[in-house]
């Protein structure tokens, strides 16, 4: 992988990258059209509604290029080596995101419904504390292996994390999915917090386990099968996906967790035998939930026919479960077409709840279209891309399993999500990175970029003196093939 | 590790891969099904987005758009005088869809005609909103108006259609009662659909949204004996107006022992074919439709336009005169009873090829579409359907009818210094024609130069207060009188 996307003489290598650039000033450099492509599409939105630039743009965008900077000069004091990428991408989508929200924010009929309104300066407020956190993870956390410390209490938290929103009196129920709590006027989705926690378990425990879970096994029609106590783990986390799936009724967060908890086990074992037990116990638990919880099945159902959904939501008397949102986005693609109606000119309001946070990509769908949309699932992919480029180059297990099980979570909640929302797999109730209206989102978010920063400026950064031993540098290289 | 983690970063590409994929399926392969749906309520949102363009009366627009103050539709229809224009103009309503010519002549009315597309290329070049363009009728503000309130001074059910016999022109097409289609063009459910709802047959038994000019067919009764004249005349039976015909008295139907009867003691005996008009002599007509038999009263009866129905262009019911009939049936189809049955336009249409000395011409109701700077985007020519009788006998039907109006059931048409022909009719209908029959009148005016301007049809349906009176002549002629004084007006 290195090989193709970077000149073979720096980077990947370890030890011998001694003097490789920091490539500190590429990532400003990026980093300002990030900041300078959302606000254009800021002041386009206004001249399109409005016919004039809004007047919030000079704050906008110097609210924007101030977080930009700030978490910019902190990567170049406390992370000097790290990813170029990362910081760039997430900034662009999170301001995106920002235009987006704001642009619905216009709407009559979303304020009507108190959907939207005041929703961008909120965001900008998360978007703050995002950076916050992320600055934090990169003062505080001078060594990404530092979290191996904590492999059990992050289990522990994590499943607090997951439990909290089916404590009575602090879950909220958000359209048949209890993924959320409520604190006061605040509504958290643990789970995106639970998602970084359990990475970091995942990665310490698999660190410890990879040899027994990958040797000791028999082997069994050219597979590997486990041994049934080493199953156990795997075990454990399929019941917990199974028990989210049945209690918080959401498909998305279960398949996330499970799945990133395969990969990371197929990173760990290198035993292709772990996935086909993943899926097949990801397909045995999905079929057997949807066999008997009703929302589940509605959700599957929306998915086969949207147009059929569509119809019933607007049939008097069997309202209720029944919502017209996926077709509704999947209108707004449609009506978006190859380029889109332009900032401010689509009608994304129609889907009404949740327009602005699990539908806000369908926003951009139909005011960017498929030139867009494309553009920004590339983005997504080259953040997913960097962080395994960055687990690819990480010098011990622990930040290998650490970065692959960040990015591919990552990746994975893009396709849940995207897939979702443009009708390739059932909608979950999960929100764009980034993108969406949501504190806990942007905040996790951000806090993951973090780590990610902190891993791949541990594995760039050359070494304090040459080693003693120039035969056992030579055993570390990572070969680009 | 890094073998696995390289087949992540594949197993990663190929998510995003499959949501390019889907994305391109959306967004370009289906993307116009999607955008083009009709339940995406874009389409109507697109299509309220801007003022519509008007359809006009005598150069005066009888619809409007007015800014909507609530919801996502911008704009939304008016209609001046709503209830008089309603069986022209159709509605155009945003919760209910849009009918006539507002269906019709969508296309032009909103803007997103073909036809308009370089106009509306170029007003988005030069950044001017796009506008729709107008639909001119043929139609005749006064003709229109005395129509309307004819019908509405009558208070029962009727319908009035009005023609220029030249050109196939529609002057007038009234129907009552009627309907404002500005109660219900926009979209709110407290006032448009209330209004909607109380408009249906089912809450309202008169059915106001009926169009009755086009829609409704009617026996035609005593006016049908017009075409049977013309038949007789056509097919050579009588060769003259004032020749006796070979009529009995009483006639006994043939193949029953029923005579047909006459409405009270005239003197149909052996009577000319004017005389028999004059007095409306069933005895006469029916033999005369006997004698000629089915097909041919048929063949005629096709050639003014029975049969088929007419795109005017909204689209008007074809009137009836039946097919395989034995005589006696045949002898009362040409008295416009059994399932003898005609729109008001279809008996417009016969006094209108009568008194165009003969030829038929299709009847319009749209003169010229425009776009939005008025050019003219397409215009209709008057068009010939037919020839139903020669020019030499339709001067001689002309002057029968005209008989009828001097001297006969007709003389409440009469209009001073105008030659006006016509022909009355009361058809009954019901069991037993226990119901109230209806009243018609078809009548045309001829100046003194020879041309006729306009031709009328009438029919007033179960005005039940009166039930003696009802006769063509007492109660449709007048209004029939008014609409072409109204017509003979306008043109001087």
């Amino acid at each position: 992988m290195s090989s193709t996307t970077n000149p073979p003489t720096h980077h990947t290598s370890t030890i011998g990258a001694i003097g490789a650039p920091s490539r500190r000033n590429t990532e400003l450099a990026l980093l300002v059209f990030a900041v300078v492509i959302p606000v254009f599409a800021y002041a386009n939105v206004g001249l399109a509604i409005d016919g004039k630039v809004p007047a919030g743009l000079l704050a906008y965008g110097l609210g924007l290029a101030l977080l930009a900077g700030v978490a910019h000069l902190v990567v170049r004091k406390f992370a000097p080596y790290a990813d170029p990428l990362l910081l760039p991408l997430a900034t662009l989508l999170n301001g995106l995101g920002l235009v987006a929200i704001w642009r619905l924010d216009q709407s009559k009929l979303l304020q009507q419904i108190h959907v939207a309104g005041g929703k961008a300066t909120n965001q900008l407020l998360y978007t703050a504390m995002g950076i916050a956190l992320f600055v934090a993870v990169l003062i505080l956390l001078k060594d990404h292996r530092t979290l191996q410390r904590y492999t059990y209490i992050s289990m522990a938290t994590a499943l607090v994390l997951l439990l909290l929103p089916l404590v009575p009196g602090l879950g909220a129920d958000v359209y048949g999915a209890k993924i959320w709590i409520s604190v006061g006027s605040f509504t958290i989705q643990p789970g995106e917090f639970a998602k970084i926690v359990l990475a970091v378990f995942f990665a310490g425990y698999l660190m410890v386990k990879r040899d027994a879970l990958a040797l000791a096994s028999r082997r069994f029609m050219g597979m590997y099968l486990p041994r049934g106590r080493d199953l156990g783990p795997i075990l454990v986390v399929w019941a917990i996906s199974i028990l989210i799936l049945v209690f918080e009724t959401d498909l998305g967060t279960s398949l996330l967790f499970f799945g990133m908890f395969v990969i990371m086990l197929y990173v760990a074992t290198e035993r292709t035998s772990w996935i086909v037990f993943g899926l097949l116990m990801s397909a045995v638990g999905a079929v057997g939930v949807a066999s008997f919880e009703p929302h589940i099945q509605v959700r599957v159902q929306a998915w086969l026919d949207p147009m059929h959904e569509y119809v019933l939501s607007r049939t008097p008397g069997v309202t209720g479960v029944h919502s017209d949102q996926l077709q509704q986005a999947l209108w707004a693609f449609g009506s978006g077409g190859t380029l889109g109606t332009g900032w401010g000119q689509g009608h994304s309001e129609l889907i009404r709840f949740a327009a602005n946070s699990d539908f806000i990509f369908a926003t951009f769908g139909e005011e960017l279209g498929l030139a867009g949309v494309m553009a920004i699932l590339l983005v997504y992919g080259l953040i997913a891309e960097r962080g395994i480029r960055t687990a690819l180059a990480a010098r011990d297990p622990f930040g290998k399993l650490l970065a692959v099980g960040l990015s591919g979570g990552f990746a994975l909640q893009v396709f849940v999500v995207a897939g979702g929302v443009m009708g390739l797999i059932p909608l979950t109730g999960m929100t764009m990175p980034f993108l969406a209206y949501g504190g806990s989102s942007v905040i996790a978010n951000w806090a993951l970029i973090g780590i990610l920063i902190r891993i791949s400026d541990t594995a760039r950064r050359p070494a304090p003196a040459p080693a003693a031993n120039p035969d056992a540098e030579m055993t570390q290289v990572v070969r680009p093939s | 590790m890094n073998k696995p983690l390289r087949r992540i970063a594949i197993f990663c590409g190929i998510l995003v891969m499959a949501l390019l994929i889907r994305d391109n399926w959306l967004q370009y392969v289906q993307a116009d099904s999607l955008r083009t749906n009709t339940n995406n309520r874009r389409v109507a949102i697109e299509r309220y987005a801007t003022p519509r363009g008007d359809i006009i009366v005598d150069g005066n627009p009888i619809t409007g758009s007015v800014e909507a103050k609530h919801g996502d539709f911008k704009y939304k229809r008016t209609y001046k005088n709503g209830a008089m224009w309603a069986p022209v103009t159709g509605y155009s309503s945003q919760a209910f869809g849009s009918t006539q010519l507002e269906s019709i002549d969508d296309g032009i009315l909103s803007g997103t005609d073909d036809r308009l597309f370089f106009r509306n290329t170029l007003d988005m070049i030069t950044g001017k909103q796009k506008q729709g363009g107008n639909v001119v009728t043929t139609l005749n503000q006064a003709a229109q108006t005395a129509a309307f309130n004819g019908l509405k001074a009558q208070g029962g059910k009727g319908a009035v259609v009005a023609l220029e016999p030249s050109t196939g022109k529609i002057l007038a097409l009234a129907s009552y009662p009627s309907y404002d289609p500005s109660s219900f063009a926009g979209n709110s459910t407290d006032v448009d659909s209330k209004n909607w709802t109380k408009l249906q047959k089912s809450n309202d038994p008169a059915d106001p949204m009926l169009n009755r000019a086009l829609r409704e067919t009617y026996p035609p009764g005593s006016t049908f004996k017009v075409v049977t004249a013309a038949a007789a005349l056509e097919n050579g039976l009588y060769t003259s107006a004032d020749t006796a015909t070979n009529s009995p008295l009483p006639w006994v139907m043939p193949g029953t022992t029923t005579p047909l009867k006459n409405e009270g003691n005239i003197p149909c005996k052996d009577a000319t074919l004017r005389a028999a008009l004059q007095y409306s002599c069933n005895s006469v007509f029916g033999k005369i439709g006997a004698d000629l038999g089915n097909a041919k009263m048929l063949a005629e009866a096709k050639k003014f336009g029975f049969d088929s129905p007419q795109d005017t262009p909204v689209r008007a019911y074809p009137s009836v005169f039946s097919d395989k009939m034995n005589a006696s049936q045949t002898a009362l189809s040409s008295i416009g009873q059994f399932n003898t049955a005609a729109t008001p336009l279809q008996m417009a249409m016969v006094a209108s090829a009568v008194a165009n000395d003969g030829k038929l011409m299709k009847p319009y109701m749209v003169d010229k579409l425009q776009s939005s700077n008025l050019d003219t985007v397409s215009q209709t020519q008057p068009e010939q359907l037919s020839q139903p009788l020669s020019s030499k006998n339709a001067q001689i039907l002309q002057d029968m009818m005209k008989t009828v109006v001097e001297q006969g059931t007709g003389t409440n048409a009469k209009i001073n210094g105008i030659t006006v022909g016509g022909k009355t009719g009361t058809a009954q209908h019901g069991v037993a024609n226990s119901a109230n029959p209806y009243a018609w009148f078809i009548s045309f005016a001829k100046l003194p130069d020879g041309s006729s301007p306009v031709a009328v049809a009438v029919v007033i349906e179960d005005n039940s207060a009166n039930r003696d009176d009802i006769s063509g002549g007492g109660l449709a002629a007048p209004i029939a009188k008014s609409v072409m004084q109204a017509v003979i007006q306008s043109k001087k």
